[in-house]
């Protein structure tokens, strides 16, 4: 089942276009890898896609319903959750708290506080702690077990494992392992391509705000991505419309 | 001895300062704004208690207790038409709406209730006149003293409700950072407009208050909204228990003023008020709200 249709999707980071008329679909159950140079338009793209940031053209529908300008703190109750670049965790609030306050207004699900935290054992010696006193990894895993607090159907994680050191980033991919094995769909951003390629169904190569490549993983090279990535050769530029069910190798 | 009673009669008129100063307090901490339209909202408030309790021949608590629901409604429904919009306008943008919404409302009240002045101190009986008498020249009212009290609990159970449930939660979440929040699925413009609620709703009983401790009219909204605006910066920005510290600093300023001489007692608040906005201390405050 398609779980989120993204068609034409057009969005401007300021004056700049970031999203050129993006289009793409993820199933669920699956783990869409999105990779592209800095600047590519992705965290654009992903903010879009959660209500964060205002789509100037094209469509977002989530389970068949459009949710296009749908409110960033709806679209969590149709079952989006973004883990935003930077973790985002509030500061001055403890652990415990960050996770409370997703839980709050979260949609129907599995997930509550004792679920997440016998998912994320790292969490629990840290629950009185303030959100700013954890390190890098840390607060990946928080930010991350803040977001499925909300039951999602869909979790986007922008940048993954940036900052990270190669521990904090094990440990955070052990919480995506956890989520996935839940069955949650999963966006994520990550610029280690072989970790991505690894770990991912599909991978969606963005260049200057287009799709310059889209296929499922064990149809592509890590050289092809790479290609793509610095736009080297983009096949799929001219039709970006590929569907990741569909794609082929470029 | 008269310099004891001065410090006790100006922590007991501190109690009053942190009432309105308290309202101002929650808004710039979760909303940023500096609603300059307090002083009135407040002042509306008392005209509406004053309305209820002469009109039905009620005590002022009694008349209380029906205009806060009324104003708490005012609150919400002032963030959700007027200032949701002014927020998106940029910082500048509130203070100029709140600022001419003062204007409206100081008008509105002259038109309606005229220029006299008005008190609630009659209706409150001799809650507003009595006083235990400890020696010949100290006296702590009875008024002064629940003044005080009240500021303690509306204070604590501010500070209760914010650390302890759930919407406390959301709202410092939200004071922190609100497109964040939303992504978790909290509505800052929900958020936003109970706070403001609280804020007049916190507003109405400090303007109470003032109008059992003494005489109010239309146009004295502007200088309450100077007390509470001292009080919160000497306070700290933002700060619950600090806006009662500061509002208890400029209380005992005022009164210790006032012993020197009746017309050094508002002069003396404003040179404490200065003098901290002058510290250091002023100046990281001034360097955090510009922020």
């Amino acid at each position: 089942m398609t779980l989120l249709q993204v068609d034409d999707l057009v969005a401007y980071h300021g004056l700049l276009q970031a999203v050129r008329g993006v289009s793409f679909s993820v199933e669920e159950g699956t783990i869409l890898a999105l990779v592209g140079a800095n600047g590519a338009g992705k965290s654009t793209m992903l903010r879009t896609i959660a209500g964060a940031h205002h789509a100037a053209g094209g469509r977002v529908s989530f389970a068949g319903a459009d949710v296009t300008h749908v409110p960033a703190h709806r679209r969590v109750r149709h079952g989006i959750a973004l883990v935003p670049e930077g973790r985002k965790l509030f500061a001055d609030l403890t652990v415990e708290e960050n996770l409370l306050v997703a839980g709050r207004r979260a949609r129907p699900g599995p997930w509550r506080l004792d679920t997440v935290l016998e998912s994320f054992p790292m969490l629990q010696p840290l629950l009185n702690r303030r959100a700013a006193s954890l390190s890098g990894g840390q607060q990946q895993a928080t930010a991350i077990a803040r977001a499925v607090m909300a039951n999602p159907r869909l979790l986007i994680v922008d940048e993954v494992s940036l900052g990270l050191s190669p521990l904090a980033v094990d440990t955070v991919y052990e919480c995506l392992a956890v989520l996935r094995a839940a069955g949650t769909t999963l966006i994520l951003v990550e610029q280690d391509l072989q970790r991505a390629l690894s770990v991912a169904d599909h991978v969606l190569c963005v260049l200057e705000g287009r799709v310059a490549l889209s296929s499922a993983t064990a149809a592509v090279t890590r050289e092809q991505v790479t290609a793509a990535y610095f736009g080297l050769h983009t096949p799929q530029i001219a039709a970006p419309q590929a569907d990741l069910t569909r794609s082929e190798q470029p | 001895m008269t310099w004891i009673n001065a410090v006790v009669q100006g922590l007991l008129l501190g109690g009053l300062y942190a009432l309105f100063a308290c309202g101002l307090s929650l808004l710039f901490g979760v909303m940023r704004i500096i609603n300059l339209a307090h002083g009135d909202l407040a002042v509306l408030g008392a005209f509406l208690v004053w309305t209820i309790s002469t009109s039905a021949h009620v005590s002022p608590f009694w008349a209380l207790l029906l205009a806060l629901p009324v104003m708490l409604a005012v609150g919400y429904l002032l963030q959700r038409t007027v200032l949701s919009r002014s927020l998106r306008g940029g910082p500048l943008t509130p203070l100029l709406t709140t600022f001419g919404l003062g204007i409206v409302i100081q008008n509105a009240l002259l038109q309606v209730y005229s220029p006299d002045v008005r008190s609630l101190g009659g209706a409150a009986g001799v809650l507003s006149t009595g006083s235990w008498r400890l020696s010949a020249q100290l006296s702590i009212s009875y008024i002064g003293v629940l003044t005080l009290a009240t500021a303690v609990v509306v204070l604590g159970g501010l500070q209760l409700t914010l650390q302890r449930t759930s919407f406390g939660r959301e709202m410092r979440a939200t004071a922190q950072d609100p497109d964040t929040a939303a992504l978790v699925g909290v509505p800052a413009s929900a958020v936003y407009a109970r706070a403001t609620a609280i804020a007049v709703g916190i507003a109405t009983i400090a303007g109470t208050f003032l109008a059992i401790h003494s005489t109010f009219d239309a146009a004295s909204g502007p200088l309450q909204l100077l007390f509470a605006f001292e009080a919160v910066v000497i306070g700290g920005l933002g700060s619950l228990w600090g806006t009662l510290t500061g509002g208890i600093v400029l209380g005992i300023a005022q009164t210790i003023g006032a012993t020197f001489d009746p017309q050094y007692s508002i002069l003396a608040g404003h040179l404490v008020f200065l003098a901290i906005l002058a510290s250091p201390r002023g100046r990281s405050i001034l360097t955090r709200s510009s922020r």
